[in-house]
């Protein structure tokens, strides 16, 4: 009768904790509202009206970093920023991600000079990498998706 | 998954070893006896445009002083580029003003040109002016979206941002990269505009007024905008002039004074197109000079459209010393294959001299300066910035407004911190 009967065959849907949390993680990661240099255009780009970021849960971008969740370096670091980009990642709260986004953040890109740190993860650890100068806000989407395939496989003790 | 420690412990941090007294004379004796506030903006803020920090001295809500912080992304772009043949150096001028790397690559090109006397041809300036002037409207579309974002209108950036969408696509069919194309480069352009281009840019010609009209209605009358906008971060044009200040944040002041009117390149003196100029110098005079900019460019634009569309020369200079022969020339000239392979390995020698020479990019004269060696790398490249100045003369222009004004005369003068600190 009702409920039950329209049911029918569908059978029981069993997960985990962990799978249940993991994708609900994956559906809305908020990154920090910050950009570096020109990535950080692309990232707008990104989150305007052509790509629209909010299909994945991302349109709240939050400007402190202890409501965030993943933070997107988009742009060169130079030594004078490094210091604030570190102390902005301690201040997140946990869980939280990091995007390398472009040449420059991952590896130091066309700059191998004096001001330029040689990739952000010389002071943070880094979970995906994203190529390009500046990549594609595709290849933006690419590089967050991945990671969300990343987070499905976490383990909560990891984070504990 | 391992997570680094931090270097220091929370403690360590917190503690800040500085002294009041090194502030002492930057600030009014008042902050330093605590009876005015100092106030940290940036430089992770969302609304300083980048990596700007400002030292604030509030007195309740008001600026009293205002410092800026600058070299947060200080890339050495400049010193770079003294270790780069010129050709190679195009790259490096993209990422400096990223919001309008045309620009640069122009500022640049053009700098060069004078230096090695290298003629560029007719249809090679008019496809460099309608790379500069869809430039101009890109750049003008993010400072729009921002700008409003800052001051409480969030849907402007997503209107802006779908009609920059197009024009990036223009530039990627263009050069093949969306933002940092490298397109126009000593003695003309990369290559020839591929063929669907003149549809696209047409179309897009015939679409764009409309658009311009929506941001208007969204934003021109709308009281909000003009109590945020109107009487605030009003620039005297003594002041403007006596900063050095270009572009719309000088002519929002009344002062006329264009490079494309006063000091033509690329042939803008054959363009029939007016500079719009503001009356009061305020954050709404500026927006308006913007929105008018747009319209001009769209004057220019559908002038130089259909110039290219008769003009059939060359796209860059045939003076192949300087500049590579064509790639189908490859396979037939023993000499296009020795000038192809000695360009893009040695480069090509400029004379000891130097000179400097600027552009009207969208946020004012970008002017650059070279001094040769004689050889293929110069001695000193200087880049002289809008941006810069007009973080230089922020002091000057929050005095005396309140806090929240800050975020909008900041918007107003629009400044990319890439363009400051290079």
């Amino acid at each position: 009768m009702g409920v039950s009967s329209k049911l029918g065959n569908l059978g029981i849907v069993t997960t985990t904790v962990e799978q249940a949390v993991n994708w609900g993680r994956t559906g809305a990661m908020w990154p920090l509202l910050f950009g570096l240099a020109c990535c950080a255009i692309e990232y707008m780009s990104s989150q305007a009206s052509s790509y629209d970021l909010s299909r994945f849960g991302m349109e709240l971008n939050r400007a402190t970093p202890r409501q965030a969740d993943l933070l997107i370096v988009s742009g060169r670091l130079t030594r004078k920023m490094a210091p604030v980009v570190r102390q902005l990642y301690d201040q997140m709260a946990e869980p939280k991600w990091v995007i390398s986004m472009g040449d420059c953040a991952s590896c130091g890109g066309v700059y191998n000079n004096y001001a330029i740190v040689q990739g952000v993860d010389e002071i943070i650890p880094v979970d995906v990498y994203i190529a390009g100068c500046p990549p594609r806000p595709e290849q933006l989407l690419h590089g967050i998706l991945t990671l969300h395939e990343k987070v499905k496989g976490e383990r909560i003790a990891d984070w504990a | 998954m391992a997570v680094a420690e931090p270097t220091q412990s929370i403690e360590e941090q917190r503690r800040w070893e500085g002294s009041l007294d090194e502030l002492r004379g930057l600030v009014s004796e008042r902050a330093i006896t605590g009876e005015t506030m100092l106030l940290n903006m940036g430089p992770h803020h969302p609304s300083t445009h980048g990596v700007l920090r400002l030292l604030l001295e509030l007195d309740g809500e008001q600026i009293v002083t205002c410092l800026p912080d600058i070299g947060f992304l200080h890339t050495g772009i400049e010193k770079s580029i003294e270790d780069k043949s010129y050709e190679k150096a195009v790259p490096l001028t993209d990422r400096m003003d990223y919001l309008s790397p045309m620009s640069n690559n122009m500022a640049f090109s053009a700098a060069v040109e004078k230096l090695l006397d290298l003629d560029v041809p007719e249809r090679g300036q008019i496809i460099r002016v309608i790379c500069l002037e869809l430039a101009r409207c890109a750049s003008h579309l993010v400072w729009l979206g921002t700008h409003a974002i800052d001051m409480g209108a969030m849907s402007v950036l997503l209107y802006a941002f779908r009609e920059r969408e197009r024009i990036l696509g223009m530039f990627e069919m263009l050069s093949g990269q969306r933002m940092m194309s490298s397109y126009i480069r000593p003695g003309g352009v990369w290559r020839d505009v591929p063929a669907d281009f003149l549809p696209t840019i047409k179309q897009f010609l015939n679409d764009f007024p409309a658009k311009v009209d929506d941001y208007e209605a969204l934003l021109t009358k709308n009281p909000i905008w003009r109590d945020r906008a109107q009487g605030v971060g009003v620039i005297e044009p003594d002041v403007a002039l006596a900063y050095g200040m270009t572009g719309p944040a000088l002519r929002g002041s009344g002062v006329n004074w264009d490079l494309r009117k006063a000091q033509p390149y690329c042939g803008y003196e054959t363009y029939e197109f007016n500079v719009p100029l503001g009356e009061h110098g305020d954050v709404y005079d500026r927006y308006l000079i913007r929105i008018h900019e747009f319209r001009e460019s769209m004057k220019i634009l559908n002038q130089a459209v259909a110039r290219l569309e008769t003009e059939k020369g060359p796209f860059r200079s045939e003076n192949h010393k300087y500049c590579p022969p064509l790639r189908s020339e490859l396979g037939q000239s023993m000499e296009a294959v020795i000038h192809h392979f000695k360009l893009w390995t040695y480069g090509y020698d400029a004379p000891d001299d130097e000179i400097y020479n600027a552009i009207e990019s969208p946020r004012g004269e970008i002017g650059c300066y070279i001094h040769g060696t004689g050889a293929n790398k110069p001695r000193r490249v200087h880049f002289k910035t809008p941006s810069f100045i007009h973080i230089s003369a922020l002091p000057v222009v929050a005095k005396g407004y309140l806090l929240a004004d800050m975020v909008a005369i900041i918007g107003s003068v629009d400044i990319v911190l890439g363009d400051c600190d290079r």
